[in-house]
């Protein structure tokens, strides 16, 4: 049975695994959290409603999702942040499909909180891990073909006429035998009302009639971001709003003592009040450069950690240098994450046998917009709350947990973000908004708090550091038949549980385990050690630093053996033919495999080397050609080569594999978080260069549709980058880097 | 003082060292002028003042008192910045958009001074910071409106 959603009551009172419809026009009248941007925010959060639409089927609410206007646009309330990697035009797309609406025509922006939009089939609403596509593509599929029935049946009943005699066209309904036909402006009116489908009746369209999937559909947001026009979380004001700057500890988990000059700071000008906030002191003003100028000039008394303290401690001595060090000196005991064949039989009877340790860099996010948030208490008690986030489910629930509100009195909203890279989860202690929430409730008045560059860098999260051993050995002919990878480090998974699972966390070994060659005998395991410094996920997470460590060291292998390293490949990938045919595609598009050294046209001497990685459902294969220039590593050309099995839009995916690209090449030439004496060296773009514009490369993309289930495309191009760029060093420069970035090396 | 801000006349009170940037989006309300470092290292908050790509985090508003300042808010009234923002969308240069402001204003102030720039030009004048590694886009867009190609 179906039943008519009119109210947030009804909502609470339906049962468990009921599919519901929502009567959005009575929505918008009986609702009180009419201040969501559409005005059909639903009052979910209430475990009760929560319990029952997590047995419906997800993705079928479709009046949660879509308004059609009577110009005959549509606007969709979006699963998933847009933060540049371009998911609102995809989900246009996979939309406007089944709806029969040209994405051209859609008007995206998020979702807010709830259970209705949880569309992932991991049972999860995150936008991260390059999932939003691949894992809601089946469900936003059906999400426009079920408000396409609705349509139609509108239509049948506006025109008394039976479905099976109409049709769509983009944007409308026809009726063939009597050529009258209606814009579905005219018909959402009636056709939101109508009950949703079943499911199950939703027959979608042939893939190979496809108009906008598959296709180089242009952004829906290329014009706005190329005029300003775009409102990022820094840029949202709200009535009567004060402005806020903190200044954080300088150290995590230490205190707010003495205020030594608070006197003096209120009386600067435009200074409102001067707080004191759990590690950290704040100015409210009537303008951010007031509070910012005033929070700086604060001189305070900061105190050890208490016995009290719950955070992760930055110790004063802490260095990243010294914390690498630590890590190369353990020696266990380990875990293991993958074990095959009898690894010591193997070594023991290895005619050569090679052995490396590799270690990585801390790298910050560095995206170019710096955290903020606005916090605004409305009379009745609720709060709205605008701030950068990838996964607003858990965003809300903390702040319910940190105010005792309960989740629908709060409102969350999300704008674009300003680059994310796995910048905006749920850190504790590196995200302003509990700061801003406290600092409006203090004065009384919406609080918008920025944090400056510096502040950032002082509480961004950082990329984890590990220091793998490997050994390996090889038979009479030079082939590895035995590798082992052992990993000394904390995965940014298990370092915000502050502790190691009942599992190894995957995050922190991807890229060493589920390597596809055919070694026959193989170890991979972690020393898990537990480190002061706050992790995050950093755009590709572990496969960031662990396939740099393995593409080079099998390059090692392929060096002792006497193989070229794109012959060892294919043959180790035997068998397997999706891997073959993406490295023979990313050969093919370089023109061939030439590892050189050759003399380029321009008469320098240059190199190319080759890697692979296959994250996050997807495989990639990249090949360098580099240089040395005045001692430094010059990357002339990117060769990519990236099978996300199917594809949505191949132009983001070209522009998705150019940003991880420079990403890549970021850290693996120049980008590197130094810490000395408990505090990072860098606060900002000065001491912390990310790649500029004269050190990116070009970049050549081949996209290989293999079929296969589809994969993720934010982050796969990542991780192949850096081996690639060091394997063509070594080629080059017969130096084998086992640490980046390539900066702090001399190469002649 | 008085500010002059795209073809407008502004009355702002502001200290003499407040940097033009904070009077721009605080003040008058205009957010499509970035703030990204306050140091003048990423070019987010670039506008043009008398034509020339000035970096508004560093720029104290005294110091534009009686220039002509353009924002990204204008941009398109400009006849070679509406060119410039007609290449970013046929290249698709945007991905967060963050630092694209920054980046169509200083295309802009290169193409007013050298409407063929050299490609040596383009990389000495085109020197924002963009995280999303959109300089392969830019490039191609600066590129062709070097060449006063169709955009």
């Amino acid at each position: 049975m179906k039943r008519r959603i009119e109210t947030p009551q009804d909502l609470l009172d339906l049962p468990a695994g009921e599919t519901i419809n929502l009567s959005r026009r009575r929505f918008v009248a009986g609702t009180a959290i009419g201040a969501l941007v559409l005005g059909f925010g639903l009052p979910v959060g209430v475990p009760r409603v929560q319990a029952a639409a997590a047995t419906a089927e997800r993705g079928t609410q479709v009046p949660a999702f879509l308004e059609i206007r009577p110009d005959n646009t549509v606007r969709l309330l979006c699963p998933f942040m847009e933060g540049g990697q371009g998911t609102y035009t995809a989900m246009a797309q996979i939309v406007g499909e089944e709806l029969d609406m040209d994405p051209a025509q859609f008007v995206v922006d998020s979702a807010p909180p709830g259970e209705a939009y949880v569309v992932m089939e991991n049972g999860m609403r995150i936008t991260g891990g390059s999932m939003s596509v691949r894992m809601s593509y089946p469900t936003m599929r059906r999400l426009g073909g079920l408000a396409r029935a609705m349509l139609l049946q509108a239509a049948a009943e506006q025109l008394g006429v039976p479905v099976s005699e109409l049709s769509t066209e983009p944007g409308k309904v026809l009726h063939a035998a009597s050529g009258r036909s209606l814009a579905y402006g005219q018909l959402a009116g009636r056709a939101m009302d109508l009950p949703v489908p079943d499911p199950a009746s939703i027959k979608l369209r042939d893939p190979g009639q496809f108009r906008w999937i598959g296709k180089p559909v242009r952004r829906l947001d290329a014009y706005d971001k190329s005029t300003g026009k775009a409102v990022f979380s820094i840029d949202i004001k709200v009535d009567d709003m004060l402005h806020a700057a903190v200044q954080h500890a300088p150290r995590l988990g230490m205190t707010v003592g003495n205020m030594r000059n608070e006197a003096q700071v209120k009386a600067m000008q435009g200074v409102h009040s001067v707080h004191t906030l759990p590690g950290a002191v704040a100015v409210v003003a009537e303008r951010w450069w007031h509070a910012k100028r005033a929070v700086e000039a604060l001189q305070v008394d900061w105190q050890e950690p208490g016995a009290d303290n719950t955070l992760r401690v930055m110790p004063a001595d802490f260095s990243s240098a010294g914390w690498l060090d630590h890590l190369a000196a353990q020696t266990g005991p380990a875990r293991d994450d993958e074990h095959e064949g009898d690894l010591a039989a193997a070594m023991a009877s290895a005619k050569t046998t090679v052995e490396a340790s590799y270690r990585n860099q801390y790298v910050n996010h560095g995206q170019l917009e710096p955290p903020s948030a606005t916090a605004r208490f409305n009379p009745d008690g609720s709060l709205e709350v605008w701030l950068p986030n990838q996964a607003p489910d858990m965003f809300r629930a903390d702040i319910a947990k940190r105010t005792g509100l309960a989740p629908e009195q709060i409102t969350l909203h999300s704008p674009l973000l300003g680059g994310f890279f796995g910048r905006h989860f749920l850190y504790e202690s590196a995200n302003p908004y509990p700061q801003a929430i406290a600092l409006a409730k203090a004065v009384g008045r919406p609080v918008k708090l920025i944090w400056t560059r510096e502040e950032e860098f002082l509480r961004d999260v950082l990329r984890p550091v590990a220091v793998v051993k490997f050994r390996a050995g090889l038979d009479a002919d030079g082939m590895p038949v035995a590798i082992e990878a052992v990993s000394a480090t904390e995965g940014p998974t298990e370092a915000l549980a502050g502790k190691q699972g009942e599992k190894i966390d995957p995050t922190a070994l991807e890229g060493l385990s589920g390597k596809a060659y055919a070694i026959p005998n193989k170890r991979i395991a972690q020393i898990y050690v537990k480190g002061p410094a706050m992790l995050g996920y950093w755009r590709s997470v572990g496969n960031s630093l662990n396939d740099f460590f393995y593409e080079s060291f099998l390059d090692e292998l392929a060096d002792k053996g006497g193989k070229d390293p794109y012959e060892l490949r294919l043959h180790l990938l035997r068998g397997n033919p999706r891997l073959t045919t993406l490295l023979q595609a990313v050969a093919e598009l370089a023109g061939g495999w030439k590892p050189g050294p050759f003399t380029a046209e321009d008469g320098s001497k240059r190199a190319r080397g080759v890697a692979m990685a296959s994250p996050f459902g997807s495989h990639a294969a990249v090949i360098a050609e580099v240089s040395i220039e005045n001692g430094q590593v010059k990357v002339h050309d990117i060769w990519q080569a990236i099978d996300p099995g199917s594809i949505v839009n191949p132009a983001i995916i070209e522009a998705q594999v150019n940003g991880a690209v420079a990403l890549g090449l970021s850290q693996t030439l120049l980008e590197e978080a130094v810490w000395q004496n408990g505090a990072p060296r860098a606060r900002n773009y000065d001491l912390y260069p990310i790649l500029p514009p004269q050190r990116m490369a070009r970049v050549h993309v081949r996209i290989v549709q293999s079929g296969e289930k589809m994969g993720g495309i934010g982050e796969p191009p990542l991780p192949a980058v850096a081996p690639a760029v060091a394997n063509a060093v070594a080629r080059l420069t017969g130096q084998r880097v086992r640490s980046l970035p390539l900066d702090r090396h001399t190469f002649s | 003082m008085e500010l002059r801000i795209n073809q407008k006349t502004y009355q702002v009170e502001a200290e003499a060292d407040t940097p033009l940037l904070w009077v721009i989006r605080d003040d008058l309300g205009m957010t499509g002028t970035k703030y990204g470092c306050g140091l003048a290292q990423c070019g987010a908050c670039s506008v043009l003042v008398d034509g020339n790509v000035v970096r508004a985090c560093v720029t104290p508003v005294a110091g534009v008192v009686g220039r002509e300042i353009t924002t990204i808010e204008a941009i398109e009234e400009d006849a070679i910045g509406k060119r410039v923002v007609a290449a970013w969308v046929e290249h698709q240069v945007a991905q967060c958009g963050y630092c694209q402001s920054g980046q169509v204003m200083a295309a802009t102030a290169l193409l007013k001074h050298t409407p063929k720039p050299s490609d040596a030009q383009i990389e000495a004048a085109m020197v924002n910071l963009c995280r999303c590694g959109t300089y392969n886009a830019i490039h191609a867009a600066v590129h062709e409106l070097a060449e006063g190609g169709k955009a």
